[in-house]
């Protein structure tokens, strides 16, 4: 595995994962069936590429006449185009243009939210649909604001011209170590919380499977620092910080197993003096892979700084942002506020008839979600460096309707998961299933959408409630 | 009969005796169907006042028109002195008057604790931008609701349930979650929809107990009831509807010996 594809693969992952919270948070926690997320994501890129190419807003309104010579006719329309022209900056500051990219994406929640929130919650869905293709149409046919289908490329990029010596990457490594230490420590809070269920007596069968998993994930884990440490040659101190990360990843599931085994192999009496259930053996094998999976991308992905590209460096804002966004968005749903939103998914007439201000909850969800996915739309832009209107079709949205119901609505970890999963099993499918069927280009990528749709069939079947989601909320009456 | 254009006094007369919530000329009507026509209901403070009559009589309508969930085509509301039939239903509720529905709504995915918080008026942690600065006082907010809840979810019964699911009580609980949810909020005026249908006997008789003892800490109620024994050991005035008009009104006594009752529930 290239580190390079390693790379623009996390990126991916990581935008969808975002552009996927957004959604999450208007319809996983406030219940608004959102159709159209992509045209937020499209204002959010389309407002920063715009505002950050040098001379493009300032050549906005000669375009403009350009484009529709009629308004020279118009004289005072014409004089206020020209003074625009001449007040109207070369180009803003990169992270400025973000914030208002997902001002004017919060903007557009809440244009389409006053229109259509406080009717019945399907007319949500249909308008958002037919938003999301207004605003790609007004993307393919507005060529002085867009440039059509000829796409924007050639634009300043964040963190493109830096050349990071030793303290710098130090810095983004150290930022990255200490993202990654509290994601540990929030895994093993909510792994400590979990309710200990009765002892059974298969446990030690059901163990003794789990451990092959186990001892995998460990195989997996040494095969990917093997073949990552042939790719990159490091200094020898970043080396020893890497290799130890991978080691950890390593040795902290062969621990556990260790345990676990010499737990499985003591002789019944001494069974009966065990603290945990089994419940917690398995919650503890799942978050040690999982523990073991995100150290080894992280470890990844300080190499990858270390042989510091543009797109590694891309990477690590985002991770930052969605750190940040993450935390917030936690904060957010387990606070009162968030406490209302999720009443106004199970019955917003109970809320209403407690005092709560429906409408303005929703919007808030909305606008919010917007903006959320409005900052992914600049990531999305500058990861991709190049965008045209095909970028921002319906399937987008889809996509993330998929990652938040595989991961489990109204459960912000459950659609990382979601977005981990679902490319995961694009890129899986897309260089595996060549080799073992023997079909061309089309029929494949036509195939592989077909078994997206099959495995949703099934996890809805196993699972309807997504992989996180709680399963006892399904036997509940209204 | 536009008498809602007459205006308010401005300083509104502290009379003893002047009802909590007065409705009058309250009209609704659904395509033909006129399911509240004129009607009139006065609640005097700090009494429980019961709302009988036939099935399909309006009364549940009457309630949706009371708190405005349904707009009403005409009429005049005054609750607590001050008009509220142009207000939002939110706006009614943070008023104080909290309403429960004839079939018993919780909120299913939610904890049965995270039911009774939600009701709690004006939390400092519903504001979005609160969170951000104001955790530590949120945070003691909570821990205060939280032991408020507890204490009326032990009145009630329903403390070992408190960290259940809404959505997995039973019939009879969740009508007592929906009071016991009510109560979080401070209300002022009470409307139950049939709080005794669906309820054994025993548990009518506790609900009946709790009505007493919350009136007894200055909650006014008004009470919709096909149950005759629970107006009657509750009610000290009750109003009778019938086909969307006012039929009578009186003590439960009164209106037990009335003949036009008798014949509107008896169907001639
Ligand atoms: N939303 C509605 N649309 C049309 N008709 C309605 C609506 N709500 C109520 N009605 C009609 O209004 C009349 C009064 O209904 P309402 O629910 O107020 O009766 P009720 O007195 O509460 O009866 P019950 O004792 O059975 O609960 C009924 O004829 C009903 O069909
Ligand atoms: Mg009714």
């Amino acid at each position: 595995m290239e580190i390079g594809y390693f790379v623009s693969l996390a990126l991916f992952t990581t935008i969808y994962a975002l552009f996927s919270l957004g959604l999450n948070l208007q319809w996983g926690y406030t219940g608004l069936i959102n159709f159209g997320h992509i045209a937020f994501m499209a204002i959010g890129a389309y407002t920063t590429i715009a505002l950050t190419l040098p001379g493009f807003i300032k050549e906005m309104p000669q375009r403009l006449v350009d484009q529709y010579p009629g308004l020279q006719n118009q004289e005072w329309l014409y004089g206020g185009l020209q003074f625009l022209g001449r007040v109207l900056p070369e180009q803003i500051p990169i992270f400025i243009a973000v914030l208002i990219g997902a001002g004017l994406a919060a903007l557009l929640g809440l244009f389409i939210g006053t229109t259509t929130l406080r009717l019945r919650e399907d007319y949500l869905s249909i308008v958002t649909i037919g938003v999301s293709e207004v605003i790609r149409l007004i993307a393919v046919n507005e060529e002085w604001l867009t440039r059509g289908p000829r796409g924007m490329f050639n634009y300043p990029l964040p963190l493109e011209k830096l050349e990071p010596n030793l303290l710098v990457k130090g810095g983004m490594i150290a930022s990255l170590v200490v993202v990654l230490a509290l994601i540990m420590w929030r895994l093993w809070q909510w792994l400590i919380r979990q309710p200990q269920g009765d002892q059974r007596p298969q446990a030690s069968r059901l163990l003794f499977g789990l451990y092959l998993v186990c001892v995998a994930g460990v195989a997996t884990c040494w095969w990917f620092s093997f073949s990552l440490t042939l790719t990159v040659t490091l200094p020898s101190f970043l080396q020893t910080i890497v290799l130890m990360i991978l080691r950890l990843a390593m040795v902290v599931p062969l621990a556990i197993c260790g345990v676990l085994l010499v737990y499985a192999v003591l002789p019944r009496p001494l069974q009966q003096w065990r603290v945990q259930a089994l419940s917690t053996h398995i919650s503890l094998l799942t978050v040690t892979m999982v523990m073991g999976l995100i150290m080894m991308f992280f470890g990844a992905h300080i190499m990858a700084i270390n042989d510091y590209s543009f797109k590694a460096g891309l990477l690590w804002l985002l991770i930052l942002t969605i750190a940040v966004i993450f935390w917030q968005m936690e904060r957010w749903v387990t606070s009162p506020w968030g406490r209302v939103l999720t009443s106004i998914r199970e019955d917003e007439e109970v809320a209403k008839a407690l005092g709560k201000d429906v409408f303005r909850y929703k919007l808030q969800s909305f606008m919010l979600g917007g903006a959320i996915a409005g900052i992914a739309g600049s990531f999305y832009a500058w990861q991709l460096t190049f965008i045209n209107p095909d970028g921002f079709i319906p399937l987008l949205t889809f996509q993330a309707w998929i990652i938040v119901v595989a991961g489990g609505a109204g459960n912000n970890v459950g659609t990382l998961l979601g977005a981990a999963i679902f490319w995961a099993y694009n890129e899986v499918t897309r260089f595996e299933l060549p080799n073992i069927l023997p079909l061309d280009d089309a029929r494949l990528g036509a195939l592989r959408v077909m078994v997206i749709g099959l495995m949703l069939i099934v996890l809805m079947m196993w699972r309807p409630q997504g992989i996180l989601g709680k399963k006892e909320e399904l036997t509940l009456g209204r | 009969m536009d008498d809602r254009l007459q205006p308010i006094s401005g300083t509104p007369q502290v009379q003893p005796e002047m009802p909590l919530l007065t409705a009058q000329g309250v009209s609704k009507a659904f395509g033909g169907i006129q399911a509240v026509n004129n009607a009139e209901i006065h609640v005097p403070t700090g009494k429980i006042v019961g709302l009988i009559g036939p099935n399909g009589a309006g009364k549940t309508t009457l309630f949706n028109l009371l708190c405005n969930f349904i707009a009403p085509d005409s009429g005049r509301i005054i609750f607590d002195g001050k008009p509220i039939e142009k207000l939002p239903p939110h706006e009614i509720a943070l008023q104080g008057m909290i309403r429960t529905f004839q079939v018993a709504r919780v909120l299913s995915r939610m904890s049965v604790l995270e039911n009774m918080l939600l009701a709690a008026p004006q939390q400092t942690g519903e504001k979005l931008h609160n969170t951000f600065f104001q955790a530590h006082i949120i945070r003691k907010e909570e821990k205060r609701l939280k032991e408020k809840a507890q204490v009326i979810l032990e009145s009630v019964g329903l403390a070992p349930k408190i960290n259940d699911y809404a959505g997995a009580l039973s019939g009879g609980q969740r009508k007592l979650l929906e009071m016991a949810r009510g109560l979080m909020a401070d209300p002022k005026l009470m409307l139950l929809d049939e709080p005794a249908a669906g309820v054994n006997p025993t548990l009518i008789q506790q609900i009946c107990e709790h009505v007493r003892e919350w009136n007894r800490d200055g909650i006014t109620f008004l009470i919709i009831e096909h149950n005759m024994d629970v107006i009657m050991s509750l009610c000290d005035r009750v109003w009778v509807l019938a086909e969307g008009q006012n039929l009578a009104v009186g003590t439960p006594a009164e209106i037990q010996s009335n003949k036009e009752v008798l014949k509107a529930y008896l169907g001639q």
